[in-house]
């Protein structure tokens, strides 16, 4: 069902899309300004369901690429994702109706909702990740057969480029980040347009609602002196992702981390309050592996979240710190995310992990050693 | 000899220092005006131990004088903000999200102009000379007497801030200038912020300054004047009257310096014990870690160079409560009316110093006036006492290695000589004043911070530019060169940028260069 959003409830989304983050996806308060920045003039923007969206609309999905912290310098002229959007309308000769997020997690949750706020054009609840992902072709619209191509690209200075890879979305993962280096390492996207049709068959629904939903589910539980992992617990099998549960709770003990080809790796180790055997937790930008001793119990694309233990606010491995309080906290991801042709996408083996997929629910119960 | 003066919220506390040695402490009450507070400490000292005035080498002064400035919105002057790096960062311009009442307190007006850099250096667009002499003609035509100046990426090139710095000098006379790469690091609205806030103060330190440069030297004194810094190092009051945003943290800073310099630490966790609140901070190499998120001052978002504190409600003044066999502790305290509260004061309130006392572990006011407290709750709100603040301690800690822990602060009596995770306890002597013992032994530094192409093999070269740039800040700051030493090296990698770009971070100290007078 439609809604709108307006400044008030930007802090509840932020903080759910820092959540579905999974420890990356970029600091999401600045999204939050630029929105709440154009927000001041358009008032609301209004979120549609897919179930909404006739076959023949358009959508044209916006988002930022590349580094988070050269974005907290240069920050954007404001004018990017639209004229991304403009130039795929140009070469695709069709009119954007709607925009949408292409990642729910971090700060491309809110770029959708800055471009909609300027058009006017409403932005459809749902996204390709369900969560953050590193690169571009990790998408269910690729999964599902929507080719990410033709992407535009474009700059603060209104400069603008097309990368048309037809249906090799690695390729255009590649050509598109190379492109962001050369605009000093941060550009704004526009590409999977599809009709919607094709947006019901391949994205997952009601991320951006959400996202709003586990933000302020956090904070009113907080407001009543409830705990906000346990009201986080509840309220995911009303969802798709039908099942949220704290797999560990402990201290960080260790945070290890490289660089490796531009992105941050590493591996946190938080040892529980009694005798349990150590939680680690490896990332790539994103958590992607959980194990307890020596048995695994989170495989991406499942979420796994860091949240500090009184207060519930999610933790990202930038700011993972030895000392820190914290619960391992686990969500299934849903089912269209766990199909045999999602999981050689972004499984587990895409991140060069050796191990198969399996859900974390069934984890829990057998374990894998 | 020296003088360490801490101007706090309450109390004004100064110590003479001979060397190593502290030769006379004294606590007086904060005066409304900066200036007259300070002689009077200072005419306390001198009765408390007699000296020359041409015997103090040096005069150290920490003071909340102006973050209060900023938190009251009040003595600030009209500013303005010049960013360079249009087309970007326009989405966002100066002064965004800043409190309406600051605006007005300053009236703040933001202008964004050509210019700025890409984090490999290259322009974002050229400067544009006329679009910048309109700007400014504007500032002059509005009466603006403060100029905050920003630059995209300005802590990897600061040619373009300096360029119009020089400009809008010549072109205002008496106007003063503030930059952003010499205030705050990466994160351009966050160091934009704090250069305003700068900007906006310095006609006030211009009048402190000059007020207690004067004020000193009708005194008779010859010696320089430092004012202490956010991390611990000092400036001498003529790069105060041009840094007044770099006294922001002084306060919890040089209570942990103190307690350094009192303990013999060079790495440990201190616990500043107060009446409301205990305050836990981490010393490395001497100097107090500093925060690595944003601070907000006054409503507006900065990445100042605040110290790491955690802070929790326990201190001497805090109420115990005992019911059934459940004692807790604070948070809330009976603050300043301690000696008329409490119960060895002859008042009614059950505090925290009560349960001290009846331990016997020390003696303040009457013991006989908490004889009857049954000894099993003394030891459960003492124990509970103790549990919570090593929890902080543990917290603080960045690595799993036990910590030495040094307890300041007139509330410390609470603590017991042993704390769960604590390598050892230490109570320093003069532990009530280790705030002005902060102040006066406080050293001069020099930082880097900036984001650094990385080649293969070329790891070590890069550090070692970073480290003399360093040092050559430290020297240039006043520092005795021999004794500059690198104490802090930071190595970030930064994800999805290619050539191993990395932040590095490094800070040179070295001893203040004392001059005979």
């Amino acid at each position: 069902m439609a809604f709108d959003i307006t400044i008030a409830d930007l802090g509840d989304l932020v903080r759910g899309a820092a959540l579905l983050g999974t420890g990356g996806g970029g600091d999401p308060a600045i999204g939050h300004t630029l929105v709440a920045e154009a927000l001041r003039d358009a008032g609301t923007i209004t979120v549609i369901d897919p179930d909404e969206l006739s076959d023949d609309d358009f959508v044209i999905p916006t988002a930022l690429m590349g580094a988070p912290s050269v974005l907290v310098e240069r920050l954007p002229r404001g004018s990017e994702p639209v004229d991304a959007l403009r130039a795929l309308e140009r070469h695709t000769g069709r009119t954007a109706t709607a925009t949408m997020p292409i990642e729910s997690g971090g700060i491309n949750s809110t770029i959708p909702l800055f471009v909609a706020a300027q058009l006017g054009i409403p932005v459809v609840d749902a996204d390709g990740m369900g969560r953050a992902f590193p690169e571009l072709q990790m998408e269910t619209f690729a999964v599902y057969g929507v080719n990410g191509s033709p992407l535009a690209i474009a700059d603060e200075h209104g400069h603008t480029a097309i990368v048309n890879t037809v249906a090799n979305n690695k390729k255009m993962e590649d050509w598109a980040r190379a492109l962001t280096i050369k605009m000093g390492g941060v550009g704004y996207i526009a590409e999977y347009g599809m009709d919607g049709a094709e947006v019901r068959r391949t994205a997952i629904p009601r991320t951006l609602s959400l996202a709003l939903r586990l933000g302020r589910t956090i904070r009113e539980a907080r407001e009543h002196h409830r705990d906000p992992v346990e009201a986080l617990s509840e309220l995911l099998p009303e969802t798709l992702y039908h099942r949220g549960e704290v797999i560990f709770s402990g201290k960080i003990v260790d945070v290890e981390r490289t660089t490796v080809e531009g992105f941050t790796r590493g591996k946190a180790r938080i040892a529980g309050f009694g005798d349990e055997p150590e939680c680690t937790v490896d990332f790539q930008n994103e958590y992607l592996v959980a194990r307890i001793g020596d048995e695994t119990r989170v495989l991406v694309p499942d979420l796994i979240t860091i949240l500090h233990l009184e207060t519930g606010e999610p933790i990202t491995a930038e700011t993972l710190r030895y000392g820190q309080r914290v619960r391992v906290f686990a969500i299934s991801t849903p089912e269209m995310m766990r199909t045999p042709a999602a999981l050689e996408t972004f499984g587990p083996a895409a991140f060069g992990l050796t191990e198969d997929f399996v859900p974390f629910e069934r984890l829990a119960r057998t374990g894998v050693r | 000899m020296r003088i360490g003066i801490d101007v706090g919220g309450t109390n004004t506390d100064a110590v003479l220092l001979d060397g190593h040695s502290v030769l006379a402490e004294t606590k007086t009450a904060t005066s409304g005006d900066v200036t007259s507070g300070i002689i009077n400490a200072i005419d306390q000292l001198r009765r408390a131990r007699p000296f020359e005035t041409t015997s103090i080498k040096a005069v150290m002064i920490g003071t909340t004088h102006f973050i209060n400035a900023i938190i009251e919105a009040d003595r600030l002057c009209p500013t303005a903000a010049v960013r360079l790096g249009l087309p970007a960062t326009a989405s966002l311009p100066p002064l965004v999200g800043w409190p309406d009442r600051l605006i007005k307190a300053t009236s703040g007006t933001g202008y964004l102009c050509h210019g700025g850099h890409e984090f490999d250096g290259r322009l974002i667009s050229p400067m544009d000379r006329s679009e910048l002499m309109r700007v400014i003609e504007d500032i002059h035509a509005r009466g603006i007497r403060t100029v905050a100046i920003s630059s995209v990426f300005s802590p990897v090139n600061a040619e373009l801030e300096q360029e119009v710095a020089s400009l809008v000098l010549e072109q205002i006379p008496g106007v003063h200038v503030s930059m952003s790469h010499e205030i705050g690091r990466m994160g351009l609205l966050e160091r934009e912020n704090a250069t305003i806030i700068n900007a906006c103060l310095r006609e006030l330190a211009e009048q402190v300054c000059t007020g207690l440069a004067a004020t000193l030297r009708e005194a008779g004194f010859t010696a320089p004047l430092y004012l202490s810094q956010n991390d611990g190092t000092l400036m001498d009051v003529d790069y105060a009257r041009e840094y007044p945003v770099a006294t922001f943290a002084s306060g919890p800073t040089n209570s942990m310096r103190g307690a350094a310099f009192l303990s013999g630490l060079e790495t440990c966790a201190v616990v500043d014990v107060g009446g409301t609140t205990s305050d836990v901070g981490i010393l490395q190499s001497g100097f107090p870690r500093e925060a690595t998120a944003e601070v907000s001052v006054g409503g507006v978002r900065t990445n100042f160079r605040m110290p790491d504190v955690l802070s929790v409600g326990i201190g001497g003044g805090s109420r115990v409560r005992v019911r059934d066999d459940d004692v807790t502790v604070g948070p809330d305290s009976v603050g300043y009316r301690l000696r008329e509260e409490a119960y060895v004061f002859g008042g009614n309130t059950l505090t925290a110093t009560d349960l001290a006392v009846a331990s016997g572990h020390t003696e303040v006011g009457d013991p006989s006036l908490v004889a009857q407290l049954d000894p099993s709750h003394v030891r459960a709100g003492l124990d509970r006492i103790a549990a919570e603040v090593a929890e902080i301690v543990d917290r603080m800690r960045t690595s799993p290695t036990p910590l030495p822990v040094a307890l300041v602060g007139g509330g410390s009596i609470l603590l017991p000589d042993e704390l769960e995770g604590a390598a050892k306890v230490l109570r320093p002597d003069h532990f009530a004043v280790a705030n002005a013992i902060g102040a006066a032994i406080a050293q001069i530094g020099g930082e880097v911070d900036r984001i650094f192409a990385v080649a293969p093999g070329k790891r070590d070269e890069v550090l070692d530019t970073a480290k003399q740039e360093a040092v050559d800040r430290a020297v240039a700051a006043g520092a005795e060169p021999a004794s500059v030493e690198i104490v802090d090296v930071e190595e970030v990698p930064i994800a999805y940028l290619p050539g191993n770009a990395t932040r590095i971070r490094v800070r040179a100290v070295g001893d203040l260069a004392l001059r005979d007078l």
